[in-house]
């Protein structure tokens, strides 16, 4: 039996819809953007498992309803065996030591003011694990181990004296000093030129096994998944449609809208012959998504039941999961 | 018959108050006509502003300092504001990266097409509005969404508008800057797609500037590779990929992950791209080359021609 770390079920989040004054009057009635809407998986200890889709899929909400930054419409989250939905207060902060997370954009999740030693001293300052000269002395090894050398000068330094890569890894140095049993990465390399991405992502994994930390790693970019999941969930519109084995998931797509972002990704190969399967239209707002199967308005396999009736995520062995009217 | 574009020693400086950043150093290229060409670069390689040089639209601080840019014939360098103003748009036009804020919100669609056809050109507005009701249909929009506003376009349909714009007066050559950047990658293949079958049609000239040289891969004939400002690799397309010859090509290679590899290992560059006011001395590689030789840290490294066609920057191949 593999040992998990979290579970989600039935997670939720919906997004009240700004409207002006008089549309408000109007219509009377709230609109909400379904970001999440009804998610179950489980992660297993030690994995990364990555959660891949487009532009307005959910993935990002999923990665912060995880670590608590924002609170569920509905559902739960287990970590490890214990219900953490609903904590607050110093249960929530204690939580936050074991479970961190590595955002985006490292222009924009660094304090400009604050020098890069005290930005990753200060979750040691917070959780009361380390103070003075202790505290210092822990920073300099972690930014000296995610190669930011020398760590004497990189500790005075301020973020913007630092280039997009060295600021991720201050963002890594300032997630992995509390030693934290689970990390959610949200695209952690996508704002990272290509010459340096492969190191973080290297990076990332020595740390993993150094600290033996499971990740949620959340990308758009399926190649750069493939090089570094055990597994791979894909979302569209709020919903996980498919859920497999790393390579299982490249060599056996079962959902037709994982098949088609696998082609669509480009190859850097000017040989490579592929039969592209080019999807028509563009993803339907989440505040109104199609009825029945959220892809059926797209997918070129779409059958009467698909506009009605919503298809469940099923296991079709191998812990290879697929909604789809097609499969099961 | 010459070059379509030809590009001799340009360089494009930004006076800055810390220094000259050198965006462009002496770079030389040509492209022929129908072609697409790849412009590779990293972030700060001095791509976009290759691409902007062409059109002279070069903002300040920055100015072209030296070197010669010639279309069909003309030396674009040189002439006078006015006469750049009937090139720009009409034979060389420009699809920009972000779809968003490239149209203007408050004009319709279809009025972005026909004002382009008339300033440009000497027809009726029924005569331009039927042309640009059939560019429309050429990218992919119908007719009904003629008198829709930029708001009510998606990113995807909006850089079909955008491509329908540089179409619109038939150019010689369409400098596209990061057109599928801000996309997701399915809008991204319809998007690329797009681009191909249109290029058959008009058969213009494309510069395909981006960071993505996956993009490049399937997209263009040649490659042009910056780093630092300047050109390390000029080749046709296939070369590039078969038999890298710049050090930095090969590594640039080994980082992409490629999705049609099992255990694929990825190779990183070590150190971070220079400080174009201050650039290394010599070759601007040297600091991260695997290969370097005491020449490269004194010398900048000629353009050497290895075969026909593929010219490189590197003391390896001299």
């Amino acid at each position: 039996m593999v040992e998990q770390i979290l579970s989600v079920s039935g997670l939720k989040k919906y997004f009240p819809v700004q409207k002006s004054f008089v549309e408000r009057l109007l219509s009377g009635k709230v609109d909400y953007v379904k970001a999440v809407d009804g998610i179950d998986f489980e992660i297993r200890k030690g994995e990364i498992f990555t959660l891949a889709g487009e532009t307005g899929c959910g993935k990002t909400t999923t990665g912060r309803l995880i670590v608590r930054l924002i609170e569920p419409t509905a559902g739960k989250i287990v970590f490890e065996g214990r219900d953490i939905t609903h904590l607050r207060g110093e249960e929530l902060r204690k939580l936050r030591r074991r479970l961190q997370i590595v955002f985006q954009d490292p222009y924009a999740s660094l304090n400009p003011r604050m020098r890069v030693g005290d930005a990753v001293k200060h979750p040691l300052e917070i959780h009361g694990i380390a103070e003075g000269g202790e505290a210092k002395k822990l920073v300099l090894e972690m930014l000296e181990r995610v190669g930011l050398t020398p760590p004497e000068q990189f500790y005075n330094a301020y973020p913007h004296q630092l280039s997009g890569g060295e600021r991720q890894r201050v963002a890594l140095a300032r997630a992995m000093i509390l030693k934290p049993d689970f990390v959610v990465a949200d695209e952690p390399v996508s704002m990272i030129d290509v010459s340096l991405r492969a190191r973080i992502l290297e990076l990332m994994l020595e740390l993993k096994r150094e600290l033996d930390v499971t990740y949620l790693f959340i990308t758009h970019d399926l190649a750069v998944a493939k090089y570094i999941s055990n597994r791979i969930a894909v979302m569209y519109l709020g919903k996980i449609v498919e859920i497999a084995e790393t390579r299982e998931f490249f060599t056996n797509p079962q959902h037709p809208y994982t098949m088609a972002l696998i082609s669509a990704i480009p190859v850097p190969d000017p040989k490579a012959k592929r039969k592209r399967m080019i999807l028509k239209g563009e993803t339907p707002n989440p505040i109104n998504p199609p009825s029945g199967c959220r892809f059926h308005t797209r997918c070129p396999y779409k059958m009467d039941i698909c506009s009605v009736e919503e298809p469940q995520l099923l296991d079709i062995g191998n812990g290879h999961y697929v909604a789809c009217h097609r499969v099961s | 018959m010459g070059h379509l574009l030809e590009i001799k020693n340009l360089k494009v400086y930004y006076y800055t108050r810390r220094g000259a950043v050198r965006a462009v150093d002496g770079v030389s290229l040509y492209m022929d006509r129908g072609e697409t060409l790849g412009l590779v670069g990293e972030s700060g390689s001095g791509k976009s502003t290759l691409g902007l040089s062409i059109l002279r639209l070069i903002p300040p601080p920055g100015k072209i300092v030296d070197g010669k840019i010639v279309f069909d014939g003309m030396d674009i360098t040189s002439m006078p504001e006015d006469e750049i103003i009937k090139i720009r748009g009409k034979r060389i036009s420009m699809v920009f990266q972000d779809p968003m804020t490239s149209l203007d919100p408050l004009m319709k669609i279809g009025d972005h097409l026909i004002e382009t056809i008339m300033v440009h050109e000497n027809v009726s507005r029924e005569e331009a509005e039927k042309r640009a009701k059939e560019l429309l249909e050429s990218v992919g929009i119908l007719p009904d969404r003629f008198n829709d506003y930029p708001h009510q376009f998606s990113g995807g349909m909006r850089q079909r508008v955008m491509i329908a714009l540089a179409l619109a007066l038939n150019p010689d050559l369409i400098i596209a800057d990061e057109p599928t950047t801000a996309l997701d990658v399915i809008i991204q293949a319809q998007i690329l797609e797009l681009m191909k079958e249109l290029k058959k049609k008009f058969n213009a000239g494309i510069i395909l500037i981006t960071h993505d040289i996956s993009i490049v891969a399937e997209m263009a004939d040649r490659i042009a590779l910056m780093y630092a400002g300047q050109l390390m690799e000029f080749s046709d397309a296939l070369s590039i990929f078969e038999e890298p010859l710049h050090p930095y090509t090969e590594a640039l290679l080994q980082s992409i992950p490629n999705i049609q590899l099992s255990d694929q290992k990825l190779r990183y560059i070590p150190g971070s791209p220079p400080d174009l006011i201050n650039p290394p001395s010599g070759c601007r590689f040297h600091p991260r080359c695997p290969y370097v030789m005491d020449v490269c840290r004194v010398k900048e490294p000629p353009m050497i021609e290895v075969e026909k066609g593929r010219m490189v920057k590197c003391f390896k191949y001299s």
